[in-house]
C-alpha cells in the first residue's frame, strides 16, 4: 500500500503513471513492497506494468559505453563528428567484407565455425536484451538454463543434419556413432532434464518474471538456432547457395542506402524514418543486376558449386565434383523486345542465374521486413542497438537482422525446386531396414530401372 | 488517475483486496483475475459456473463438497465414455478429434495472453494468431500426414502440387502474416504487439508440434496413441486417490495438493495398469497394425501382419522373482517391456507438465484455463500432463521401434537422378547379396 501511494503521487507524463526513477526503484521498489500484507501481488504486479504500459511509459535502457579502439579515434580526430561517424563505419564495413573474403578462402570448415559462432553472439545478445527488460539477471539457474536449451537444440540438429555429411567419419568412431543414431533421444532427455530443473527452479515471488525468460529462450532459439541450421545446410549443398543469398542481402543493405543518400526523398515506413521508396526500388534492381553478376562468376568455380563432402581418405572437406545442369553453361534465345534491344539472338547463361533472380528479388523486398521487425523490436524495448560489438554498426544482431527469412527462404527455395532428397541418406535409411522390406524396395526397384530403361535386364551373369 | 482514487477508496474485504492494491498504475486495465473479480461481485475467484441445470438439480440435495466431487467423477466418466467411443469410431475420427482439442487448447493459451497484455483489441491481432496456425498446420500436414495418403493425394492434380511444394507455400503464407505483422505495429502497442506476437510463437510451439506428433503416433498404431494416454489419464487418477487415503508429505510447493505418497503409489499403479492394458491390447489387430490409407476402399484400413513386437514370447524369469511367484517362464509380448518404459515416463515426468501448468496459472493468475468442462476448468487442464508424453512417445518411436518408411524411401528414390539411382540400386544388391538375401537364381524373377 506504500508504493501505491507513492506511485499515486507521483503523476508521470502525459497522465500514465510512471515516475521518472523507475530504474533505481526497481531494487528500491521490492523493499518497499515487503511491508505489504500480499508481497506476490505487488512484486508482480510490477511486471503487470511492464506488461500493459504503453510504450511512452518504459524508460530507456542507457546505452552501453563507446567501444570504438583508439588508433581509429586518434587517427580520425581531426575530422568532424559526423564525418568520423561515416569514416568509423566505412572502415568496419570494408573490414567485414575482407574478414567475409578470408573466411570463404579458408573454406567450408571455417564457415562452419563461423556461423555457429555468429549464432552464439546472436543468442547471447538477445537473451541480454532479455534479461534488461525484465530486470532479471539476478534470476536462480536462468543463465545457465538458457546456455543448457542452447546445447541441447544444437546438439538436436546437428544429429538431423551434419550428421549425414560427417556419416564416413562416424562410422569409425563406436561413441561418436551412439550419439548420432540415438540422437534424438538423447537431445530430448537432455531437454526434459533442462525443463524439469526449470519447474524445480520456480521461485514463489518470481513466476511470471521465469515464465517470460523460458519463453524469452525459446523464442531465441527458435530465430537464432533453427536459422543457422538453414544456413549450414544450405552451405553443404554448394558454398554457391551460401554466398549469393548472403552477398544479394548485404548489397541490397549498401545500395539502398547510397540511392537513399542521394536520391531519396519519400519515406517508406513509419517504422524506419530514414529509409526511402527511392532507395527501395534502386537497392532492388542493383541486387538484382548484382546477384545476377555474382552468380555469373562463382558458377565457373568447381570450389563454389559442389556440394561439401567429407572425405574420409584426406580427413577433410572437399569439393570437388561434376557439376550439375544448374551450373553448365546453357543458351537461352531471347524474347523479342529484348532481341531488339541487345542486338542478339540467343545468351549464354547458367540456369542457376535465372535462380539468381529469385533469390535476389526476396532479399531486396522482404529482406527488408526482417530489418523493419528489428527496428520494432528496438522501438519497443527502447534500445538503440543490439549491443556495442562492432563500433559504428552495433551488435551481431544490427548486421544480420535482414539476413533472417534470408536463410529459411533459401532452404525451402532449394528443398522445394532445386535438389531431391540427398542419395547418402537415402541410402542409409535403406540399409537400416528389416532385410524382408529391402527385398521388397529391391524388386520394386529393379522393376522401375527396367521400366525406365536405366537398368537392362541382365542375362545370366 | 480517477480510476485509481475509485479503486483505493473502495475497501472491499477479504481476497478483493489484493487485487485492487496490484492495480494501482493501471491505466489500461488489470490482469486477468482483476477482470474477473470486477465481472462478479463475489466470490471473485471462481468462475462462472457452467454446470449443466440437469445436475444442478440432481445434487441439489447433497453438500456443496460432495457435489463438486460427484460432479468431477461423472463429468471424468462422461470424458472416458466419450475417449471409448472415439477409439470404437476409428482413426479418421480420432485425428479429427486431436485436432479438435488442438484448436481449442491454442485458442484458450492465447485468450489468456490476451487478457494478460489487455490486447484484446490490438488491430489485426486475432487474425494474424489464427492465420498463423493455419499456416503451421498446413506445413506439418505437408510434412506427415500426406506421406499416409500418399496415393489419394497423386490422383488428385491441385492436392499433388499443395502436397508436394508444401514447405514454399506455407513459407510464403507464413511470410505474408510476418509482413502484416510488421505494417501492423501501432506507435504506442510496439512492446505489446511483440508481446503477442512471441505468446502466439510459443503456444504454437507447444500446441501445433505436439498434436502433429500425437497423429503421427497414431499412424504408428493405434495402440501407440491410446497406451500412453491411458498411462497420462491412470497416473492421475491413481495418484489423486493415493492422494487422497494416504497422502501426509508434500510433494512440491508449486502445487500443495500434491503429496509424494500420491507420487510413488501413482507410478506403480500406473506402471501395473501399463502391463494389463498392453496385453490386452496386443491381441488385437485393428489396434496394432499401422494406420493405412487403401485407395480401393477409400478408407483407412488397419489389417496386417503383427510385428515381432506384437507377438507372445517367453521370457525366462529372473531368480529372484521365480521364488516369489513360483513360475519359470512367462508368456508377454515384448511390447510389454515397452509400456513399462511409457508408464515410467508418465509417471515420472508427465507430472512436471502439470506443475509447469500449475506454475503458468499462478504466474497469470488464473484458476484454470478455461471453463469448457464443467467441474474440471478448460482443455488444457486436462491435457497439461500429456504435453510432453506425446514428444516422449514419438522420440521413442523414432529411436528404438521403427526404422524408416519403406513406402517414403520409394518415393525419395524416384526423384533422384537415374545416375543416382542406379548407384544405390548396386550398393543395395551387393548388400543384399553379401546378407545372403540374394542369390543368382533370384535374380532372374
Amino acid at each position: 500500500m506504500l508504493e501505491l501511494r507513492h506511485r499515486g503521487g507521483c503523476p508521470g507524463p502525459g497522465g500514465a503513471v510512471a515516475p521518472p526513477p523507475r530504474e533505481g526503484e526497481a531494487a528500491g521498489g521490492d523493499h518497499e513492497t515487503e511491508s505489504t500484507s500480499d508481497k506476490e501481488t505487488d512484486i508482480d504486479d510490477r511486471y503487470g506494468d511492464l506488461d500493459s504500459r504503453t510504450d511512452s511509459d518504459i524508460p530507456e535502457i542507457p546505452p552501453s559505453s563507446d567501444r570504438t579502439p583508439e588508433i581509429l579515434k586518434k587517427a580520425l580526430s581531426g575530422l568532424s563528428s559526423r564525418w568520423k561517424n561515416w569514416w568509423i563505419r566505412g572502415i568496419l564495413t570494408l573490414t567485414m567484407i575482407s574478414l567475409f573474403f578470408l573466411i570463404i578462402y579458408m573454406g567450408s570448415f571455417m564457415l562452419m565455425l563461423l556461423v555457429l559462432g555468429i549464432q552464439v553472439k546472436c543468442f547471447h545478445e538477445i537473451i541480454t536484451i532479455g534479461y534488461r527488460v525484465y530486470r532479471s539477471y539476478d534470476l536462480p539457474w536462468f543463465r545457465t538454463l538458457s546456455w543448457y536449451f542452447l546445447l541441447c537444440v544444437n546438439y538436436f540438429f546437428y544429429g538431423e543434419t551434419v550428421a549425414d555429411y560427417f556419416a564416413t567419419f562416424v562410422q569409425r568412431e563406436e561413441q561418436l556413432q551412439f550419439l548420432i543414431r540415438y540422437h534424438r533421444f538423447i537431445s530430448f532427455a537432455l531437454y526434459l532434464a533442462g525443463f524439469c530443473m526449470f519447474v524445480l527452479s520456480l521461485v514463489k515471488k518470481h513466476y511470471r518474471l521465469q515464465f517470460y525468460m523460458f519463453a524469452w529462450t525459446h523464442v531465441t532459439l527458435l530465430i537464432t538456432v533453427t536459422q543457422s541450421h538453414l544456413v549450414i545446410q544450405n552451405l553443404f549443398e554448394g558454398m554457391i547457395w551460401f554466398l549469393v543469398p548472403i552477398s544479394s542481402v548485404i548489397c541490397n543493405d549498401i545500395t539502398a542506402y547510397l540511392f537513399g543518400f542521394f536520391f531519396g526523398r519519400t519515406p517508406l515506413i513509419k517504422l524506419s524514418p530514414k529509409k526511402t521508396w527511392e532507395g527501395f526500388i534502386g537497392g532492388f534492381f542493383s541486387t538484382v543486376v548484382f546477384g545476377f553478376i555474382a552468380a555469373y562468376v562463382l558458377s565457373k568455380y568447381q570450389y563454389f558449386v559442389c556440394p561439401v563432402e567429407y572425405r574420409s581418405d584426406v580427413n577433410s572437406f572437399v569439393t570437388e565434383c561434376e557439376p550439375s545442369e544448374l551450373f553448365r553453361l546453357q543458351s537461352y534465345s531471347l524474347p523479342p523486345f529484348l532481341k531488339a534491344v541487345l542486338r542478339r539472338e540467343t545468351v549464354s547463361l547458367y540456369p542457376f542465374q535465372i535462380h539468381s533472380i529469385a533469390l535476389s528479388t526476396f532479399a531486396s523486398l522482404i529482406g527488408p521486413f526482417g530489418g523493419f521487425f528489428a527496428s520494432g523490436f528496438k522501438r519497443a524495448f527502447k534500445i538503440k542497438d543490439f549491443a556495442n560489438t562492432i563500433p559504428g554498426h552495433g551488435g551481431i544482431m544490427d548486421r544480420f537482422d535482414c539476413q533472417y527469412l534470408m536463410a529459411t527462404f533459401v532452404h525451402v527455395y532449394i528443398t522445394s525446386f532445386i535438389r531431391g532428397p540427398n542419395p547418402s541418406k537415402v541410402l542409409q535409411q535403406l540399409l537400416v531396414l528389416q532385410p524382408e522390406q529391402q527385398l521388397n524396395i529391391y524388386k520394386t526397384l529393379k522393376s522401375h530401372l527396367i521400366e525406365k530403361g536405366i537398368l537392362q535386364p541382365t542375362l545370366k551373369v | 488517475m480517477t480510476e485509481l482514487r475509485q479503486r483505493t477508496a473502495r475497501e472491499p474485504d477479504g481476497p478483493p483486496e489484493d487485487k485492487e492494491s496490484e492495480s494501482e498504475a493501471k491505466v489500461d486495465g488489470e490482469t486477468a483475475s482483476d477482470s474477473e473479480s470486477r465481472a462478479e461481485a463475489s466470490p471473485p475467484l471462481i468462475p462462472a459456473d457452467d454446470t449443466p441445470e440437469v445436475l444442478n438439480r440432481a445434487f441439489s440435495s447433497l453438500s456443496s463438497r460432495w457435489k463438486n466431487w460427484w460432479v468431477r467423477g461423472i463429468l471424468t466418466l462422461a470424458m472416458i465414455a466419450f475417449f471409448f467411443v472415439i477409439i470404437y469410431l476409428g482413426p479418421l475420427v480420432l485425428m479429427i478429434i486431436v485436432m479438435c482439442v488442438q484448436i481449442k487448447c491454442f485458442h484458450e493459451i492465447i485468450t489468456i495472453g490476451y487478457n494478460v497484455y489487455h490486447s484484446y483489441d490490438l488491430p489485426w491481432f486475432r487474425t494474424l494468431s489464427w492465420y498463423f496456425l493455419l499456416c503451421v498446420n498446413y506445413f506439418f500436414y505437408g510434412e506427415t500426414v500426406t506421406d499416409y495418403f500418399f496415393t489419394l493425394v497423386q490422383r488428385e492434380e491441385p492436392l499433388r502440387i499443395l502436397s508436394k511444394y508444401h514447405r514454399f507455400i506455407s513459407f510464403t503464407l507464413y511470410l505474408t502474416g510476418f509482413c502484416m505483422f510488421v505494417l501492423s505495429l501501432v506507435k504506442k502497442h510496439y512492446r505489446l504487439q511483440f508481446y503477442m506476437f512471441g505468446w502466439t510463437h510459443v503456444t504454437l510451439l507447444i500446441v501445433v508440434t505436439q498434436s502433429h506428433l500425437v497423429i503421427h503416433n497414431l499412424f504408428e498404431g493405434m495402440i501407440w496413441f491410446i497406451v500412453p494416454i491411458s498411462c497420462v489419464i491412470c497416473n492421475d487418477i491413481m495418484a489423486y486417490m493415493f492422494g487422497f487415503f494416504f497422502g501426509r508429505t508434500p510433494l512440491i510447493k508449486l502445487s500443495p495438493k500434491k503429496t509424494w505418497e500420491g507420487f510413488i503409489g501413482g507410478f506403480f499403479a500406473t506402471v501395473v495398469f501399463g502391463l494389463l492394458l498392453s496385453y490386452v491390447m496386443s491381441g488385437y489387430r485393428c489396434f496394432v497394425c499401422p494406420v493405412e490409407y487403401n485407395n480401393d476402399t477409400n478408407s483407412f484400413t488397419v489389417d496386417c501382419e503383427p510385428s515381432d513386437l506384437f507377438r507372445l514370447q517367453e521370457y525366462v524369469i529372473p531368480g529372484v522373482i521365480q521364488s516369489i511367484i513360483g513360475w519359470k517362464i512367462v508368456r508377454m509380448y515384448p511390447f510389454q517391456i515397452h509400456s513399462i518404459a511409457l508408464s515410467t515416463f508418465a509417471s515420472l515426468i508427465g507430472p512436471f507438465g502439470g506443475f509447469f501448468a500449475s506454475g503458468f496459472k499462478r504466474a497469470f493468475k488464473i484458476k484454470d484455463f478455461a471453463n469448457t468442462i464443467p467441474g474440471h476448468g478448460g482443455i488444457m487442464d486436462r491435457f497439461d500432463c500429456q504435453y510432453l508424453m506425446a514428444t516422449f512417445v514419438n522420440v521413442y518411436i523414432a529411436s528404438f521401434i521403427r526404422g524408416p518408411n519403406p513406402s517414403k524411401l520409394i518415393q525419395q528414390f524416384l526423384t533422384l537422378r537415374p545416375d543416382q539411382q542406379l548407384h544405390i540400386f548396386n550398393t543395395l544388391k551387393s548388400h543384399l547379396t553379401d546378407k545372403g538375401m540374394l542369390t543368382a537364381a533370384a535374380e532372374d524373377e
